[in-house]
Parts: C-alpha cells; sequence; structure tokens
C-alpha cells in the first residue's frame, strides 16, 4: 500500500510544477514558468476584480418597491403560486387580521405540524437544513466552492475545447482554434455546481445550477461571442434543487443529474426533454455521480453514510453503506472494471472491483464484497528549506487520467494553518500483476495559490495532461510524457475492447517525446 | 399470405401471452383496489367500527362476490380491447375535421360503445358496494291514493348513467391523447419497477380525470336530466308489454327532490360518491392499460441465428424483415439496438459468415433493412419538403386574389396538403375558406386527394397495413362541430368557439401536427441508427472478417443523406417549435417529441462512427460532397 511518506518533498516556495518527463515531476520559477503559461493560449487567468459580481440577490430587490395592499384572495394565489402550500398557509397566519379566527389557528398549527416534521427530517438528514448556497459548497467537488473564481471547468470529451464557469455565473467557452469566446449568460444560470460536454456531440454543454439544468447548443461554427438563451434547454423537475452533480452516459443518449435534496436520481432523454426518475430509500439525496468510461455502472453517493452503484442496463443498484461518513469523491478505471473511492472523514483511498460480464446484473454476479485499501494519505511531514510542512488528510476528489496511469488526488489541507496547504498528490497506478498505486509527486503551483479544482484532458497524446485552476483564478496545465505500458486502452465512447486509434507505443519510442512540451 | 402466417408465430406466441399476463395482474390487483374503494366510500368518522363490520359484510355476501366477479369480467374486456386497439405509430390528427373523423369511425365508436356499457356494468357495481340509497333502482313508495307501488330510484339511476359517461369520455379522450399509443422507453428498467414508479402517477391521473369528467358529467345532467322522465312518459305509449310492465313497475316519487335541479345536484355526498366511483373505474381500466404498456414493451431477444432450418424465420435477421405485425418489428429493431450496445457474443454472431459458402447473411439482411428505413425516411421528408416548397410559391402568386375570389381555379391543381396549410403564411378569412376545396373532404377528386398524401405512399408501411391507422390518418367525414368542441379539455371558453366554429373546422391545422405525423414511426428510425453505429463501432476490433466495410460507404452516405434532410426539415416553421407537455393525462406524448430524439440520435450515431474510424474514413470510397460533409464532423464542426 501506498503512502505519502514514499513521495518526493513538496517543492520550496516560488517553484511550481512545470511537467513529468523521464519519470520525474520537472519544477521551474514562478517567472519563467509565467512566460511560458502565458504564451500558451489555453492557459487563463481570471483575476478576481476583472469578475462584476451581483451587487445584490434578488430576494433583496423587493425591499426597492412600495409596499402595495392587495386583496387577501391574490396574495394567497401568490402565496401558493411562489411557495406552495406551506407558503399559502404562512400567509393565512400572518393575515390573522382579515381571516376568521379559526382559519388562521388552524393554518398556524399545521404549519407548526408541518415544521415538527420537518425538523425531524433534518435531524435525520442534517444536510436538509443548509441554504442551497451552502449545500452546493458542502458537496461539490471543488474545494470550498463559495470563494471559488472558477467554479466549475469541463474539457471538451474530443477537441480540445473547455467550458469555465465563473465567479460571476458566466461561462466561457474557450476554443485554440478559434478566435471567438462565446460567453454563456442566462437567466436560470445561477450558481452554477458543475459543467459537462455531451459525449459524441460538437455543441451540447450540460450545465448544473442552483434550480435547474441547462442544456446549451454552442454551435462550434458560429460567430456569436454571447449565444441568446434559446439556445439553452431548460431541464427542470419539481423538488430537484440544487442540482450538484451531473454525468453524461459515455454513449452521449442520456443525462443524470442529481441533487441533495432529492433521493430520486434523474435520467434524463434531453432530446425529448422527459426524465425518469430512479428512487431508492435511503440516503436521503444524491450527491455525486460518475458514470464509468464504459457506461456499465454509474457511482452515486448519497448525503450520508452510503452509496450506491448503479448498473445501467436495467438500472439495478448496489448499496455499499460506509462505516464512518459519506462517500466524498470517486473515480473509474478507464475499462470500468476498478472504482476508486474516499470516504469523509477517512484519509485513506478505497478500490472495488467489479469483475461481471456487461449486461449481467451485479447483484446476480459474483461482486466484490467488501472494498480494499490502496493508498494511505495520513498527514506526513516533510521538512523543506522553508520550514516543515504537512501534507496529507481528507481528500476532497480524485480524477484518473483516460489511460488509467496516472490518479491525481486533491488533499484538503486546512485552511487556518500555513503549514498543511491544500495540494494535488499524483499517483502512478499500475494494473498488473496487481492494482496498486505508486508516488508519482506533488504538483504545485505559485506561491499563495492553492488548487481548487482539477481535471484530466480525455485525450493528450503524449501521456496525461492534468488541468489545475488555482485559487487566485489561474487556470494551468500540467502534462505528464510517458509511454502508456501497453495495455489494451479503452476508448471513450463506449464499447470496451476498443483500441484507440492513434495511440501506438512502438512509434513513441523513437521520438523525442521526453522532451516536448505542451503546445 | 405466407409471411403474415409465419409473422403469426409472434403475435400468437409472445404477444397474447404478455396481454393475457398484464390482465391476470389487473385481475389480482383488483381486489386491494376495491378493497380500497369499498373502504372510502363507506368510510365514517362517526362508527369507524361500524365501517368495519359493513365492509366485512359487503365482501362476503353474494351481491359483493356477484358483482367482483362482474368487475373481473369487465377487466377481461378492457384488457382484450387494449390488446385489440394497441399501436406503436400513433395515428396523428393534423387538423381538427381529421380528429373528428377519428372520433366518428365505425372502429372507434364501437370501442366507444362498448366503454360505455362496461362503465354502466362498473357503477352497477359500484352502487352495490355503496349500499344505501344507491343500491336498488326501485324502491317501494305509496302513491297518493295510498296504494303500494315501486318508484324509480333516481339515486341509482344517476350513478349509472355517470358510469356510461365516464366510460364513453375516457374512450373518445383516449382517441384525442392516443391512449391506445404504446411507446417504448430508452431506459430500461424491470417491469415491477416500472410498475411502481408508474403507480402514483396513474393514481393522481385517475383522480384528476375523475373529478373533469363527474364536472362535466353534472353540467350535462342538469340540462338533460329530464330526459329519463320523458323516456319514463313515453314508454307509457309503448305497446310493448315489457316496457309497459316496466314503466308500470316504477313511478316516479315527484314528492322526493328531483335531482335534476341546482340544489338537487349540490348534494356534497352524492357528488362524492360521484368522484369515488369515477375514479375507481378510471383507476381500474388505467392500471390495465399501464400493465399492458409495461408487459408488452418489454425487451424480446430475438436469436441471432439458429442451427435450425425451421426456427430460422424467428431470427432476428428474418424478422427485422417483416413488415407485418409492426409490434414485432419494433420489438425486434429494439433487440438490435440493445445487442449491438451490450452483447459482444451476439455482436459476433451477427459478424459471422455462413458456414458452407462464406457469407455475411446475417450482418447484410440487418444492414439493408436499417438502411432501407433510413432511405425511406429520406424520402418522406424530401417529399415533404418539396410539397411545401412548392405550395408556397402557390399560394404567394394568389394571396391577392384570395380575398375577392373563391379561390383560382389553378390552385386546385397544385399539390396542397393537410401539411401545406400549417405553413402557408397568409390565413384564410372564414368567408372564402368556406369556398375553398378542403382535400380533407369527400368531394376532393380522388386524384387531387392521392398528391396530397405522398407520405403515406412512400412510407414502407403503405398498403400493407391493414390496421386502420393510416386510413384514419386522413379522415374523410363532414359534420357538424358540436360534438368535437364538447370533447376538448373544456376549458377552452365555449363563446370563442361557437364564433368561429366554421373556420376551426374548415382550414385551422393543429400546429407541428404534420411534423409530428412525419416522424410518427421514427422511433423505429432510432433504433435503426443506434443499431447500425454501434455495430459499426464494435466492428473496428470485433469484425474479424471485415464484413462491416464492405458496407461501410453506403452506411455513411445513407446518414449523411438523411442528416441533410433532417436538417432541412427542421428549419420549416412550426418544425423546431417544443410541444406542450402535458403530465396530468394518461396519453403517452412520447410521439411529439421524436423528431428531436431522431435528430439528436442521427447526429450521435455519425459521431460514433466519425470518433472510432477517426482518419480511416478518408480511406472509404464517398462522394465528394458528402466527404466535406463527414470532415466536418471528424473536425468537430457540426
Amino acid at each position: 500500500m501506498c503512502s505519502l511518506a514514499l513521495f518526493p518533498p513538496p517543492l520550496p516556495s516560488g517553484q511550481t510544477t512545470l511537467c513529468e518527463s523521464n519519470n520525474e515531476l520537472l519544477s521551474g520559477a514562478s517567472t519563467e514558468d509565467r512566460l511560458k503559461q502565458e504564451s500558451s493560449p489555453l492557459s487563463l487567468h481570471f483575476p478576481r476584480e476583472s469578475l462584476k459580481l451581483h451587487s445584490r440577490t434578488e430576494s433583496s430587490s423587493k425591499a426597492a418597491f412600495l409596499d402595495h395592499s392587495e386583496t387577501l384572495w391574490m396574495r394567497s394565489a401568490a402565496a401558493w403560486r411562489d411557495g406552495g402550500f406551506t407558503g399559502l398557509l404562512n400567509e393565512i397566519t400572518n393575515s390573522h387580521t382579515e381571516v376568521p379566527k379559526w382559519l388562521s389557528m388552524s393554518s398556524g398549527c399545521i404549519l407548526a405540524l408541518l415544521r415538527w416534521v420537518s425538523s425531524f427530517h433534518g435531524s435525520l438528514f442534517p444536510h436538509l437544513t443548509l441554504s442551497s448556497e451552502d449545500m452546493i459548497a458542502e458537496f461539490s467537488q471543488v474545494l470550498n466552492w463559495s470563494d471559488c473564481v472558477v467554479r466549475a471547468f469541463a474539457w471538451h470529451p474530443h477537441t480540445d475545447k473547455f467550458a469555465v464557469a465563473l465567479l460571476d455565473d458566466s461561462i466561457k467557452i474557450y476554443n485554440p482554434k478559434s478566435a471567438t469566446t462565446p460567453t454563456l449568460k442566462h437567466r436560470l444560470q445561477r450558481s452554477v455546481a458543475a459543467v459537462q460536454w455531451k459525449p459524441l456531440c460538437a455543441s451540447a454543454l450540460a450545465v448544473a445550477c442552483q434550480n435547474c439544468l441547462l442544456v446549451w447548443h454552442v454551435d462550434p461554427c458560429s460567430l456569436s461571442t454571447r449565444p441568446s438563451s434559446g439556445c439553452a434547454q431548460v431541464l427542470s423537475h419539481p423538488g430537484h434543487s440544487p442540482v450538484t452533480s451531473i454525468a453524461w452516459s459515455p454513449s452521449g443518449s442520456l443525462l443524470l443529474s442529481a441533487s441533495p435534496m432529492d433521493s430520486t436520481m434523474m435520467v434524463w432523454d434531453v432530446a425529448a426533454e422527459s426524465c425518469v426518475p430512479l428512487q431508492r430509500v435511503g440516503g436521503g439525496g444524491v450527491s455525486f455521480l460518475s458514470w464509468s468510461p464504459d457506461g456499465s455502472h454509474v457511482l452515486a453517493s448519497t448525503p450520508s453514510a452510503l452509496f450506491r452503484v448503479w448498473e445501467t442496463r436495467m438500472w439495478t443498484c448496489e448499496r455499499w453503506p460506509c462505516v464512518k461518513g459519506r462517500c466524498q469523491s470517486g473515480c473509474w478505471s478507464p475499462d470500468g472494471s476498478r472504482l476508486l473511492f474516499t470516504v469523509q472523514g477517512e484519509m485513506v483511498i478505497y478500490a472495488l472491483t467489479f469483475t461481471d460480464a456487461p449486461g449481467v446484473p451485479t447483484s446476480t454476479s459474483q461482486g466484490p464484497q467488501a472494498a480494499a485499501v490502496v493508498a494511505d494519505l495520513s498527514e506526513t511531514t516533510f521538512s523543506t528549506p522553508d520550514g516543515d510542512i504537512v501534507v496529507g488528510g481528507e481528500i476532497q476528489s480524485l480524477v484518473w487520467d483516460p489511460r488509467g496511469e496516472r490518479l491525481a488526488v486533491l488533499l484538503k489541507g486546512d485552511p487556518q494553518a500555513a503549514d498543511r496547504p491544500a495540494i494535488i498528490a499524483v499517483f502512478k497506478t499500475r494494473a498488473n500483476p496487481i492494482f496498486e498505486l505508486l508516488p508519482c509527486g506533488f504538483v504545485q503551483g505559485e506561491a499563495g495559490a492553492e488548487p481548487r479544482l482539477m481535471q484530466f484532458h480525455p485525450n493528450f497524446q503524449h501521456g496525461a495532461l492534468l488541468t489545475v485552476c488555482w485559487s487566485n483564478g489561474r487556470i494551468t496545465h500540467v502534462p505528464f510524457y510517458f509511454v502508456s505500458a501497453g495495455v489494451p486502452h479503452f476508448g471513450l465512447s463506449g464499447s470496451p475492447l476498443l483500441p484507440h486509434p492513434q495511440q501506438r507505443p512502438a512509434d513513441f519510442v523513437n521520438q523525442s517525446l521526453f522532451t516536448e512540451f505542451l503546445s | 399470405m405466407v409471411s403474415t402466417e409465419q409473422s403469426c408465430w409472434f403475435i400468437r406466441k409472445v404477444i397474447c401471452w404478455r396481454a393475457v399476463a398484464s390482465i391476470a395482474w389487473a385481475v389480482l390487483l383488483l381486489p386491494p383496489i376495491t378493497l380500497v374503494f369499498v373502504i372510502i366510500s363507506k368510510f365514517s368518522f362517526l362508527h369507524p367500527i361500524q365501517t368495519i363490520s359493513e365492509c366485512l359484510y359487503l365482501l362476503t355476501s353474494a351481491s359483493g362476490i356477484f358483482s367482483f366477479i362482474l368487475l373481473c369480467g369487465v377487466i377481461l374486456i378492457v384488457g382484450f380491447l387494449h390488446l385489440e386497439y394497441y399501436t406503436v405509430i400513433p395515428t396523428i390528427a393534423c387538423s381538427k375535421i381529421a380528429l373528428l373523423g377519428q372520433l366518428l369511425h365505425p372502429r372507434h365508436f364501437i370501442n366507444s360503445l362498448v366503454h360505455c356499457f362496461m362503465g354502466v356494468i362498473v357503477a352497477w357495481c359500484c352502487a352495490v358496494t355503496m349500499g344505501l340509497r344507491y343500491e336498488t333502482l326501485g324502491y317501494p313508495c305509496t302513491e297518493s291514493d295510498g296504494h303500494p307501488q315501486m318508484c324509480l330510484n333516481e339515486y341509482h339511476l344517476i350513478l349509472l348513467l355517470a358510469g356510461a359517461f365516464v366510460g364513453f369520455s375516457h374512450s373518445l379522450l383516449g382517441v384525442i391523447y392516443n391512449m391506445n399509443y404504446v411507446s417504448f422507453h430508452t431506459v430500461q428498467q424491470y417491469k415491477y419497477l416500472r410498475f411502481k414508479r408508474c403507480l402514483p402517477l396513474v393514481v393522481k391521473c385517475s383522480a384528476t380525470q375523475a373529478l373533469y369528467s363527474v364536472r362535466n358529467y353534472i353540467v350535462m345532467y342538469l340540462f338533460l336530466g329530464k330526459c329519463p322522465f320523458f323516456m319514463n312518459k313515453m314508454l307509457v305509449a309503448q305497446p310493448i308489454h315489457l316496457l309497459t310492465a316496466l314503466n308500470n313497475f316504477f313511478q316516479i316519487d315527484y314528492s322526493v327532490h328531483p335531482l335534476d335541479s341546482i340544489a338537487g345536484l349540490l348534494d356534497l355526498s352524492l357528488l362524492y360518491h360521484l368522484w369515488s366511483s369515477a375514479t375507481f373505474l378510471l383507476l381500474t381500466w388505467n392500471i390495465t392499460l399501464l400493465l399492458f404498456r409495461i408487459f408488452v414493451t418489454e425487451v424480446y431477444s430475438f436469436p441471432v441465428q439458429s442451427s435450425f432450418t425451421e426456427d430460422s424465420h424467428q431470427c432476428l435477421p428474418k424478422v427485422l424483415t417483416e413488415k407485418q405485425p409492426m409490434i414485432l418489428k419494433f420489438l425486434a429493431l429494439q433487440d438490435l439496438a440493445l445487442l449491438s450496445q451490450h452483447s459482444p457474443s451476439r455482436r459476433c454472431e451477427v459478424f459471422s459468415l455462413s458456414q458452407p459458402g462464406g457469407h455475411p447473411h446475417n450482418w447484410n439482411a440487418i444492414s439493408k433493412e436499417c438502411l432501407s428505413l433510413l432511405t425511406d425516411l429520406t424520402q418522406r421528408l424530401v417529399a415533404y419538403h418539396d410539397t411545401v416548397a412548392t405550395n408556397g410559391r402557390a399560394k404567394s402568386l394568389s394571396s391577392g386574389k384570395d380575398l375577392m375570389s373563391p379561390r383560382p381555379v389553378f390552385l386546385m391543381k397544385t399539390p396542397a396538403s393537410v401539411f401545406a396549410r400549417s405553413v402557408a403564411g397568409t390565413p384564410q378569412s372564414p368567408l372564402t375558406s368556406l369556398f375553398t376545396p378542403d382535400l380533407d373532404s369527400p368531394f376532393a377528386s380522388p386524384a387531387l386527394r392521392r398528391l396530397t398524401a405522398p407520405v403515406d405512399q412512400c412510407s414502407p408501411w403503405y398498403g400493407t397495413v391493414q390496421s386502420p391507422h393510416i386510413m384514419r390518418r386522413a379522415p374523410k367525414l363532414w359534420s357538424t362541430s358540436t360534438g368535437e368542441v364538447e370533447f376538448q379539455k373544456s376549458n377552452i371558453s365555449f363563446s370563442t368557439h361557437r364564433s368561429s366554429n366554421i373556420q376551426v373546422l374548415s382550414n385551422e391545422v393543429l400546429p407541428e401536427a404534420s411534423s409530428q405525423a412525419l416522424f410518427a414511426d421514427s422511433q423505429a428510425h432510432i433504433w435503426a441508427l443506434e443499431g447500425l453505429s454501434y455495430l459499426v463501432q464494435a466492428s473496428f476490433s470485433e469484425d474479424q472478417f471485415g464484413v462491416v466495410q464492405t458496407t461501410l460507404p453506403s452506411i455513411l452516405s445513407c446518414m449523411l443523406v438523411l442528416q441533410e434532410a433532417v436538417d432541412r426539415h427542421f428549419k420549416l416553421p412550426h418544425a423546431s417549435s417544443k410541444p406542450v407537455r402535458s403530465t396530468s393525462s394518461m396519453g403517452d406524448s412520447t410521439y411529439k417529441t421524436l423528431r428531436f430524439a431522431l435528430r439528436a440520435t442521427l447526429k450521435t450515431a455519425i459521431y460514433r462512427i466519425t470518433t472510432t474510424f477517426g482518419d480511416h474514413l478518408n480511406a472509404v470510397q464517398i462522394s465528394a460532397e458528402h466527404r466535406k460533409r463527414l470532415q466536418q464532423f471528424l473536425e468537430y464542426k457540426e
């Protein structure tokens, strides 16, 4: 089992990680690095000051208008429309001067009863009492989401373009091959928790928002920099908000969405704008979704100490109760046979292996009986020229590169303590003869910048490319140059046993790839 | 004849058994539903114990058991009607007059009458179950001269008539909302889970539909409530002994509050009982429908090849080419789409060669059938587009004269169609439209009518489908509009309708209905696209003999041509407008969005092939125009 003690020590401050080459991580001084990064078209910087934030929320605009009295009927109808049954009861209780006494009394009693029941429900699932912003921050894969300039990031699965969701609720799409940078804004696009491109499609981008799910259709050939909100499909279902996690099926046909408030997971047929709710009792919601690259399984974690692994042929699920906390993050190996996940409150990475043939429900086949610990990330002290640094602790998110060779782990650190920074630890993974994680190194940015969000490029030719969004609004790319171990690779597009068309290891050996940098 | 006989094996061996299983489950579910109904209808807060004892007494009494048997019979009939009337391709009325024609079609009319009759039976069972004042048709009363007699129990009568009304309106709504349409789901689930998921929805639908039906019924009874009494009086004049005897048997007790008044109908307990029995009726029928849909759309796994020649007609390549029962073709295509995605071993059989000879018969048959389906859709779209284009020109030429003269003669010769009128820009005034030759009317010449229906002619099911839905697609019936307005969901105000009745009937085309009709069977095309693209994708690594390579150029060009046609279609007005989603009805509205699903699937299918093969596609021989198009896909610019 791998532990952090085997890692090379972190870089001294001022040094940043540039790339992996010849099996070691190369670093450089930040000034030199900055020059290089700015010459690259895909490296971006969003200073916090450049964003126009909302000066006030929409609900506070009510105070700007004069109070104007409507009849009780009108107010009740409005309350019913805005707040549903509880809103209506609230309105009746509050206007006790106009309604008969028995009515206001009884509605007050019903309201109190409802609150008591919901508080009981809330004591079972404490996350239900959070406000929706707090809930997104709690369950997002992004570290410290509410304070983050870049709130979500998504590479296109097939080309070199990506979408960035910013703090001001806009989404920008960058494409190195095109001069236009479309900016997507929509009335309903608030508190973006996740974005994801539709596989096998050039244009569709799904956005998880506070109250709904948006699917943008951004024409790649269009020269428009502000696509109209008519290009977005709005998918919403009562009670299904805030949406914190979305996942497209690798075949591009279905979209999954999950909300910690809603115990059902929605399977959307986006073209028809219809959904199939998949409900199971227990858990109190669904906080994180991850679809395996071969399309056969979906990990759905809940806010309580329980997660489920769905099988996508007949949509049945396995329950996996955790001992300590909820499943915080998870990722799948490229062939969909292995799931790595972390549990809140524990400092280890677990692995589950699925060996069943596709199409056979996992409940009947011999699934794994228990998860195995594959890495221990408990706190380890490294002594650097700047003093001791403690690395390790709880894990915010896990990502695995599409070839299954590098695993990046975002460690939370402690924001209060200066010597416990959030840091990205990268492991090499090996599947044969036994599955194991080997240390690779830490990925660090400029001084004072902590990693918030990371993602691997889905089809980087020369190894793996890790994109990291930093707390200072910078987005950098760290390439890992390596020759793949020659195991058959699996296409992103669904069917297993599909060799990568471009991947020919024999040719790579002769090329001078090891000194090549990202262009 | 041979082919129909052979394909009957599927109806006989699979569909019938599925229908029987669904009916059996519906009958099994009847006792709990009835129990709930009995408790709901008899429950009184003041005497809970008494309620339970009454319920127990009722369930063991002879009349209770008899009415339960009757209910089972009704469920059986409803189930068999579903089996008889279901369709996998919805009938879409392109204009309101076509809808009216559907409603009055003899086949549907018989269906409505049977439903009406069954409604009466269910209502009688409800009356017996509820007991109290509803139980019998007559009750003893004394006439003014002190002579003891039987009087007509109007409460019983109102319940029976309510049953008839609800049954009738249920079947009419079924026609309007295509309730006999069986849609297939993109998400596969086990039958139990699917039923569990849909059950709350069905209960909600039944309750709301019952509420609307009862409201309409009450309004109708208020105005027509005298009729039973008139009938009663008329019977006196009838010389038939039986009727006279009946009439003499039941006298109306006029001292009791008459029910056909506002005060008489505003009886809360009566309304509650009417609503609960209507809900019970609709719930049992809707559950039967739901179970039928779930069972009949279950995936059926066809063997790809068989080692015995006598089973060869049951194999997937043979079954796919069958034209006759549509359900067979649809299930075969669904199975093809699933096997191409999930089952490597069955894919291997598709790519295999025949044992003596070494021909890829399986792949050839499958790809040929899928390609012919897609080509057919392309032709249909092109024909439709041409029709619309020519008609648009003719319209613009004549638009100036429209207001003055009834219609230029040359216009009658243009291939105007029901579709075309939805896109014609100039709205016609009610006056001229009266004189416009209505192509739906029986007065239009057959030649003209043939021109108007290019879609039906080039469809694969043209002339081969014996079920009347193709014929019903263009019904030719004149009638007044009274019925039609009534059966709308009645939230449209009556006054606006009355003023524009003529206009509505003669020239208004339901928006986007033509587009829906064009893509009505597109589920088949979606599966064909999925199946082909997944098989081609898998062939990259699994096809040992290269059987797919030979057809790759034709598959690519077929998809690209279809893509072009679909793109052109979506540029038409109304084609890309989203339909209003109605969630509160049992009718399945999947068919309304099939064109969007087809467009998305088509694009994904082409991308699936281009992503898998990448630059190797440059070696495939296709025309320069298609290569250019393909390049767009390779660069992810579509």
